[in-house]
């Protein structure tokens, strides 16, 4: 986000202008104040911004801010949720507002929007889901965490052209693998997007999915283009046949055996630190989340059988844990502890010793991993 | 295959006496300047002009006399690796080896192939109609919308029986539903037309008695079966019904353009097959598209409504299904709004013992009584009190839990009563973030002919929130460690993070709690719905109506 600090101009120019009624509308959202929030989109579309980039250039930037002020500890998780539960809300008006002006049978045919089972993030996908109305498709938004066989009843009372399958917590993946294997076995194609899917999609691709896009306005184009989304020709396709290096199990187990894992870890960290057995009740429960999230990561890497994917996780994860002036030494203890638990996994193995070095130069023996009240390493 | 040096080789210039002469296969011997010196009695009768003196390019087919020209031109192995050259003659496909003889003569050993080809055309026949009749199985099977499945059979025919291809479904009302074949893909279209038009077509429609393919006169084919951008003219057009279980399915019309060569008998029968899989897997579609729609009818008054902001309050609510293939279950929640800012909204959640449908009919049950007892809803005991009645009196033996909740604006402040009925008591977050229960307590509904219930009357300041929420919340097991209940306590402290946030916030942010704490394993139904009154001192700041207006 840019900061505009153009006061001169007159209040319609700065109302067209994308980086002021960003501006306002970040202040309003981390204010809470739902008001100034719906003035700044609608004075924004009253001088003449059009509803797309309204949605794309004013609103979507300011969510995405949302998300790393929350990250960088500048917000707390009530104000994330406020801002975005006003972010929704003003979408919705908008979409009132606008609609009628939708281009009449512009668009291709019926599509549905939904987002991968446990994911929580709506309005990413929210709002491809208003651009592609806006665009003239007949638009079913199926919203937050939708389970698969509810897309799959759903795909075949409405037979859509595409499913638009949005995620973007990477420990959600196996759950999109079964949701696109289901909807291109329901003879639906998909076009995957999300953070979860990687910056350049890769996942999307590991994963089968017919398409991917990295924005919402990509993802309207591809939907859009010359080119019609179809599904491909998969005989006799069977999830495992994308990803063969699961035939070693090792998802299968540590991802069954996660909460032993996590009690193990537990405690294995008591032992080596008595400090943490006066910890309070609160503190253990985000301390066995914290783990709980690191084996979390650590199976979804050997799903997609992608180092890159945990060590990201770690070295995110010490940064959150920086910015919340938690040491992110805390972090080897739990590695090695899991380390030692999973010696006969090879695969789990070497990721653990990945994540170990990218976790890099802060060699100092941690004094005790600790785990801060107020908030944790944790996306959410 | 070897051949002895000395004598059996040799030609003897005649054609006749050689020991080759009465050879199972065609044996041709070839002198150096490319002369035939002899052929024996098989040979003759495939190659007739191939007699001694004759020159080998005029006697044989082009493909031997090539081989021979190249294998004369190589000076020194008999055949290379690779294939023997081979070819037609004689009607019979032959395969040639050649052997040497001695002076240079070149001898061409001529096997019959004829069988061994037929059987290979027949079985890479029969492989890909295996592999087709498996993607049409699969791809079919996929699908059980109605649309698609006609899409997809279109799709199927054009690649592999004809040029074209129209799937006509039974008539809805007057029209006949058609997907046409295009090169872009599939299209579909309903057309207002007879199909006495078409020669077969009605009886195919009417799916019985059965009725066989029907092959037609091209010339007599209606415009409205060809397909758009079709470039014909159709050299040969059959209809098939499609056999549906029960019911009839359609009739699929293949065209094949002038110049393609026309069905054969295999084809014909091939296409039948292909016939019998789409047309069980349309009426399976259209039993599945049928069904669905009368469950979606029933179950539309089970579904939990929509809340939004009424009158200056917020209003908000979640629910998840304990099954994941389930849509409703036994919690359930219900607004009645009010009819003016001055009125209160009532709001009721609650929770039916059991799961699944039978639970939500009973919900159902109990949400059509509540709407009857509205105009009571100013005495939530009394409300209570004739809805037990009603229960107990009723054929089902379930109970329920429930709590009644009614809200209306004072100024800017939110003045609730809120009765609970054996149902964990709602959760009131104050602006400070400290979290109270209500003090309401009642006995459960549907079980005793009398109950008792206290009805707790609450303020909230701007930014404050009530929470009904069901057990399935705080019961549900999972977490880091697995099997540990989320519990109350757990509740209690996510909502101290609650104050000032939005109803839509609180909710999504319990039922993330809930969701994660549980992570995929099986939890019961949960509902949650939060009360809130709006922290900012707009009323129906966006409402999609107004801009917002100021109420203080």
């Amino acid at each position: 986000m840019t900061i505009h600090t153009d006061h001169a101009s007159t209040a319609a120019d700065s109302a067209a202008d994308p980086c002021a009624a960003r501006e306002r509308l970040w202040d309003a959202v981390r204010e809470g104040d739902e008001y100034a929030a719906s003035e700044a989109v609608f004075a924004a579309l009253d001088a003449g911004t059009e509803p797309e980039a309204v949605l794309l250039d004013v609103i979507a930037p300011v969510q995405r801010k949302v998300g790393t002020e929350w990250a960088a500890d500048r917000i707390t998780v009530a104000q994330e949720h406020a801002a975005t539960a006003i972010n929704d809300r003003i979408i919705a008006a908008l979409a009132h507002r606008v609609r009628g002006a939708a281009r009449p049978g512009a668009g291709a045919g019926r599509v549905t929007v939904a987002c991968v089972d446990g994911e929580w993030h709506a309005l990413p996908a929210r709002l491809l889901a208003e651009v592609l109305s806006l665009r003239g498709w007949q638009v079913d938004f199926l919203g937050a965490q939708v389970p698969v066989p509810h897309l799959i009843a759903h795909l075949h009372r409405t037979g859509p052209c595409a499913v638009a399958l949005s995620s973007s917590i990477p420990t959600r993946l196996p759950t999109a693998h079964a949701a696109i294997t289901a909807c291109q076995a329901a003879g639906t194609p998909v076009l995957a997007g999300g953070a979860a899917f990687g910056p350049d999609g890769r996942y999307a691709r590991l994963l089968g999915a017919d398409a991917w896009a990295p924005d919402a306005r990509a993802a309207a184009d591809r939907l859009g283009g010359e080119a019609p989304l179809l599904p491909g020709p998969r005989s006799a396709h069977h999830p495992v046949d994308d990803l063969p290096h699961l035939a070693d199990q090792e998802y299968t187990m540590i991802s069954r055996t996660a909460p032993r894992l996590v009690g193990e870890t537990m405690a294995g960290l008591e032992e080596r630190f008595p400090a943490m057995r006066e910890y309070t009740e609160r503190q253990r429960q985000h301390t066995a989340e914290d783990i709980a999230h690191i084996v979390d990561f650590l199976s979804t890497a050997l799903y997609v059988d992608d180092e890159e994917l945990f060590t990201g996780f770690i070295t995110w994860t010490a940064q959150i844990l920086t910015a919340r002036k938690v040491p992110a030494h805390s972090l080897r203890p739990a590695l090695d502890l899991l380390a030692g638990r999973l010696k006969d996994f090879p695969r789990a193995t070497r990721l653990l010793e990945q994540a170990h070095r990218a976790l890099g130069a802060c060699t100092a023996p941690a004094p005790a991993p600790t785990s801060d009240t107020t908030g944790h390493g944790k996306p959410e | 295959m070897t051949i002895s040096e000395d004598s059996s080789a040799r030609p003897r210039g005649t054609g006749t006496g050689a020991a080759w002469d009465d050879a199972p296969c065609a044996v041709v011997a070839v002198d150096p300047s490319g002369v035939v010196v002899g052929a024996n009695t098989v040979a003759t009768g495939l190659l007739p002009q191939a007699v001694p003196g004759a020159r080998l390019e005029e006697a044989v087919p082009h493909w031997l006399a090539d081989a021979h020209r190249r294998l004369t031109a190589s000076p020194s192995p008999l055949s290379g690796p690779g294939e023997p050259p081979g070819g037609e003659a004689g009607g019979r496909i032959l395969r040639a080896h050649p052997a040497r003889g001695g002076n240079g003569v070149v001898v061409w050993w001529l096997l019959d192939d004829t069988e061994l080809r037929l059987a290979e055309d027949a079985l890479r026949g029969e492989r890909e109609r295996t592999a087709f009749l498996a993607e049409v199985s699969e791809t079919l099977s996929g699908t059980l919308n109605v649309e698609r499945c006609m899409e997809a059979t279109v799709r199927l025919a054009v690649r592999h029986l004809a040029d074209a291809a129209v799937l006509i479904a039974p008539a809805a009302g007057r029209r006949l539903p058609v997907t046409y074949s295009a090169p872009d893909g599939p299209v579909h279209g309903t057309v207002e037309a007879d199909p006495e038009t078409v020669p077969g077509l009605s009886e195919a429609l009417q799916g019985f008695p059965p009725a066989p393919s029907r092959w037609i006169d091209p010339a007599l084919l209606p415009d409205w079966v060809v397909p758009p951008r079709f470039d014909g003219p159709a050299g040969s057009v059959v209809v098939t019904p499609l056999p549906g279980h029960g019911v009839p399915a359609g009739a699929l019309v293949l065209l094949r353009r002038t110049g393609h060569t026309a069905f054969s008998r295999s084809e014909e029968i091939f296409a039948r097959l292909f016939a019998a899989r789409a047309g069980a897997a349309l009426s399976a579609a259209r039993l599945y598209a049928e069904q669905a729609a009368i469950t979606e009818t029933l179950m539309r008054e089970l579904f939990p409504p929509k809340l939004r902001r009424v009158h200056g309050v917020e209003f908000a609510g979640g629910y998840r299904a304990s099954e994941l293939k389930e849509w409703v279950g036994g919690d359930f929640y219900d607004l009645h709004p009010a009819a003016g800012p001055d009125e209160e909204s009532l709001i009721v959640l609650g929770d039916v013992c059991g799961k699944g449908l039978e639970a939500a009919v009973l919900t159902g049950k109990i949400r059509n009584t509540l709407h009857a007892l509205l105009p009571m809803a100013d005495d939530h005991p009394r409300m209570l009190g004739l809805l037990n009645g009603a229960l107990v009196s009723s054929h089902h033996t379930r109970f329920a839990t429930l709590v009644l909740a009614s809200a209306a604006r004072v100024e800017n402040h939110i003045r609730l009563r809120l009765t609970s009925a054996g149902h964990p008591p709602p959760l009131i977050v104050r602006a400070d973030g400290k979290v109270e229960e209500a003090d309401t307590r009642g006995s459960l509904i549907g079980v005793l002919p009398r109950i008792r219930a206290r009805t707790a009357t609450v303020e909230l300041a701007p930014g404050e929130t009530c929470l009904l929420y069901t057990d399935g919340i705080t019961e549900a097991r999972g977490g880091p460690l697995g099997g540990e209940m989320f519990g109350e306590r757990r509740l209690k402290d996510a909502l101290g993070e609650c104050a000032a946030m939005p109803a839509e916030a609180v909710v999504e942010r319990v039922q993330m709690l809930a969701g994660q704490w549980v992570a995929g394993r099986s939890h019961d139904d949960m509902a949650v719905v939060a009360i809130t009154a709006p922290r900012t001192v707009h009323l129906s700041a966006v409402d999609g109506h107004t801009r917002g207006r100021y109420t203080a």
